[in-house]
């Protein structure tokens, strides 16, 4: 099985045999002869349907060019890729990582097929004033993000020569600190209206990445970012320094207790994406407070005996759902 | 020697029309975008495919379509004698040379222009035909990982000993000396895109041993399909579509 190499005893194998049985058999009713694989006819009704991505003509049938799920939107066939790498739409949030600092620029790794780019113009400058970036702001760039640094941003589109730009013009978007970095499949995160999630019980920041890259993090203010960057401005020498962890005026250390709930959570994910379902917040909720109701210790989170637990629940999950509807 | 006795059974026991084992798995390595392991009878090998990513030389950085590379390797323990090989030799560089260019005839490399695909194989045990194997694996993996193809690559090899044509050589038939022709076809399209051959053969025996390999190749692609096949299916139900 993908992802997962435990070692279950056998009434956990047949318990997770059995849940995910359930799982087949809720899904099996809908369109289960959609499913294709590579050089497979897809059967089109007329000449006129538009052959979208994943397709490919072949004398006079339509074949698929990838393993997927058939999809028809009108005229427009179309093949949705099961495991794929990220592949950005516009105003698509993401989270990558720093990998270069490079002339008015940054280079990110975001999962995708190239680097995206984050222009200094693209971005909205610490002390929130719009104006032309000058030489002075080019110099002062690390400042800002340094390499290695994990950054949210969106999708801004993608530039006459093929690269991938970003923009972060938005307080909620910029450096993440203090926190867990979570890379799963990204065919497992759907596109919300919502990506962005404050946790208040736990006092968590939970950003779902499009790309795949999940940011679990102590809770920061928007306003209070804010408020201490014009404080870094007004002192230039502190304005590098503030970048390493413990320098600045705030609490440097995170409490142990929600350091715990940063990692369940994290961990929660992990077995989600493990199991191979789709990850989003009310299934990871739900998770957590499994294993609170359990008693689980973190670290028990990732053993086979929750895997199964969770592979049941979302069965059940599941089957309420459907009869719901 | 005798490779095929009188009763028509070989010395591993098949008939020589017979194909050893087919074994297949998909998603063996965690962290790459793509990993199968692929056995016949005895010969187990394993490919992982990274990307489409980023190129890391710039230099080779194509603008209309993408660049493939492939790694061939032969785990230490892989073969009888156990011996230390230095990872540039010339037949796994050959063999290198061949798995990529199979697999660009098959990848859609204009779909995914500025990046890079490496497929990365390794024979874990080597007993005949680790080139086919190879070639099968490398084609599961990049079907895993999602990358755009005309169609499914396969490959399967025939020999001829004995004045007998004999699909899929293991490695005792294999340096027995004769011939050893290693197909690879594209099985929808019916299109060859390898096709090796150590040895002469006369023309008319060498088109039934090409015949009989291309036999092969075409079994191997069933296999395959079914592999994939199931393999979505259980992607499908674990995402939960519809529900």
């Amino acid at each position: 099985m993908r992802g997962i190499q435990l070692s279950f005893s056998n009434t956990q194998k047949l318990r997770l045999e059995k849940a995910l049985a359930q799982l087949e058999s809720l899904s099996s009713k809908l369109n289960s002869n959609a499913t294709v694989i590579v050089a497979d006819k897809i059967p089109v009704d007329e000449d006129a349907a538009l052959k979208g991505h994943g397709t490919l003509e072949m004398g006079n049938d339509v074949v698929a060019s990838v393993c997927g799920v058939v999809e028809r939107v009108n005229k427009l066939v179309y093949v949705r890729p099961l495991r794929a790498r990220y592949k950005p739409e516009i105003g698509d949030i993401i989270v990558g990582r720093v990998i270069e600092v490079a002339p008015k620029r940054w280079r990110l790794e975001i999962n995708f097929s190239q680097d995206a780019v984050l222009m200094l113009s693209s971005m909205n400058l610490p002390d929130g004033i719009q104006r032309r970036r000058t030489a002075v702001d080019e110099l002062n760039m690390r400042s800002i993000f340094v390499e290695n640094d994990v950054i949210c941003a969106e999708v801004r589109g993608f530039q006459h020569d093929g690269s991938l730009h970003l923009q972060a013009r938005s307080q909620k978007y910029g450096k993440l600190e203090r926190g867990k970095l979570l890379k799963i499949p990204p065919y497992l995160v759907k596109r919300r209206k919502q990506h962005f999630h404050h946790l208040d019980q736990y006092g968590v920041d939970l950003i779902f990445g499009c790309n795949g890259l999940i940011w679990v993090g102590e809770h920061v203010d928007v306003k209070d970012a804010m408020v201490e960057d014009q404080v870094n401005k007004s002192d230039p020498q502190n304005t590098h320094s503030s970048s390493l962890p413990g320098s600045s005026e705030e609490p440097t250390d995170t409490p142990l207790e929600r350091r715990q709930y940063i990692c369940r959570i994290a961990n929660a994910i992990t077995v989600f994406s493990a199991l191979g379902f789709m990850v989003n917040l009310d299934s990871v909720m739900e998770t957590v407070t499994l294993s609170l109701s359990l008693n689980l210790g973190v670290h028990e989170m990732l053993e086979a005996e929750f895997h199964v637990r969770v592979a049941e629940q979302e069965a059940e999950r599941r089957s309420t759902s459907k009869r719901r509807k | 020697m005798e490779y095929v006795n009188p009763e028509g059974l070989r010395l591993d026991g098949r008939r020589p029309m017979e194909m050893r084992q087919l074994r297949a798995e998909i998603g063996v390595v965690s962290r790459a975008d793509g990993s199968a392991s692929f056995e016949m009878g005895n010969t187990k090998v394993i490919a992982a495919v990274y990307g489409p990513r980023e190129v890391q030389n710039r230099s080779q950085q194509m603008n209309d379509q993408a660049l493939v590379r492939c790694e061939y390797s032969m785990a230490n323990f892989s073969t009888g004698d156990r011996r230390r090989k230095t990872k540039g030799d010339r037949r796994s560089t050959e063999i290198s040379l061949v798995i990529r260019q199979t697999m660009e005839a098959c990848i859609l490399t204009h779909l995914m222009p500025r990046s890079q695909i490496d497929i990365y194989v390794q024979v874990l045990q080597a007993d005949g035909g680790t080139r086919s194997a190879c070639i099968n694996a490398a084609t599961l993996a990049l079907a895993d990982a999602g990358i755009p193809m005309r169609d499914l690559v396969t490959s399967c090899s025939a020999g001829y000993l004995n004045s007998t044509p004999l699909l899929d050589l293991n490695y005792l038939e294999d340096s027995a000396g004769g011939a050893d022709v290693t197909v690879g076809i594209l099985p929808k399209l019916d299109k060859v895109t390898l096709l090796q051959m150590d040895a002469k053969l006369p023309m008319d025996i060498f088109e039934n041993v090409m015949q009989l390999a291309v036999e092969g190749c075409k079994a191997v692609e069933s296999h395959i399909r079914e592999i994939l096949l199931e393999n979505a299916q259980t992607l499908v139900i674990r995402q939960g579509y519809g529900s």
